[in-house]
């Protein structure tokens, strides 16, 4: 028998040492965001395409409104797709 | 005033090189004519869409950068809406973070160009 008020877990809890977001335009003095570059924006979706909340990406919101416009304008000249399944 | 702008369009696949060519060249005239100054073009080639427009996957992808009048931009709009060849298009303006970007996208373009002629 295990003594002592030592506490065991069947799993160790993990220590989730959070790392802090950032934003990455602040971060890397990017100024524009270009619609023409659907690779770049491609971070900023999920896999269904929609744009990814800012709490997610952990970008500023000045930014995020650029993003949010640059991704809509990407997906007017199809280069980004409205609806779509699986995208990465 | 005079403004920067960057127009993007598609003309549709069913097109030949030379024909595209044809679109290009009556854009380009039509937006001199009008008093438009050219700065920069690109031809991005055959690209595959994100979505089918007009039941097309496929599109030739053409961009055209220049300064003018903002009167200009609804007299090419309309010649672009006429046009049956063009299947999408879109008029950007560029503001003073833009303009900084796309002279940095076009010299880096240049030193890339240079290095493949070595």
């Amino acid at each position: 028998m295990a003594q002592g008020s030592e506490i065991r877990y069947l799993t160790p809890p993990s220590v989730e040492i959070k790392k802090k977001k950032y934003c990455r335009f602040k971060k890397n003095g990017i100024k524009y965001v270009d619609y023409k570059d659907p690779e770049f924006l491609k971070k900023f979706l999920n896999e269904q395409g929609k744009i990814l909340p800012r709490r997610i990406t952990g970008t500023s919101l000045k930014y995020q409104r650029k993003v949010g416009q640059a991704i809509k304008r990407a997906r007017q000249i199809a280069l980004l797709p409205f609806v779509t399944d699986m995208m990465k | 005033m005079l403004n920067q702008y960057e127009t993007v369009f598609i003309c549709t696949p069913v097109l030949s090189e030379p024909q595209v060519k044809e679109a290009v060249k009556k854009f380009r005239d039509i937006i001199a004519s009008h008093g438009g100054d050219m700065i920069h073009e690109e031809s991005w080639g055959m690209k595959k869409l994100a979505y089918p427009i007009q039941k097309k996957s496929t599109g030739f992808y053409h961009m055209f950068e220049f300064k003018a009048d903002p009167s200009l931009i609804a007299k090419v709009e309309t010649e672009f809406r006429r046009d049956e060849r063009i299947i999408r298009f879109m008029t950007v303006k560029l503001d003073k973070y833009a303009v900084e970007y796309s002279t940095k996208r076009k010299r880096l373009q240049k030193e890339k160009t240079e290095k493949k002629e070595d």
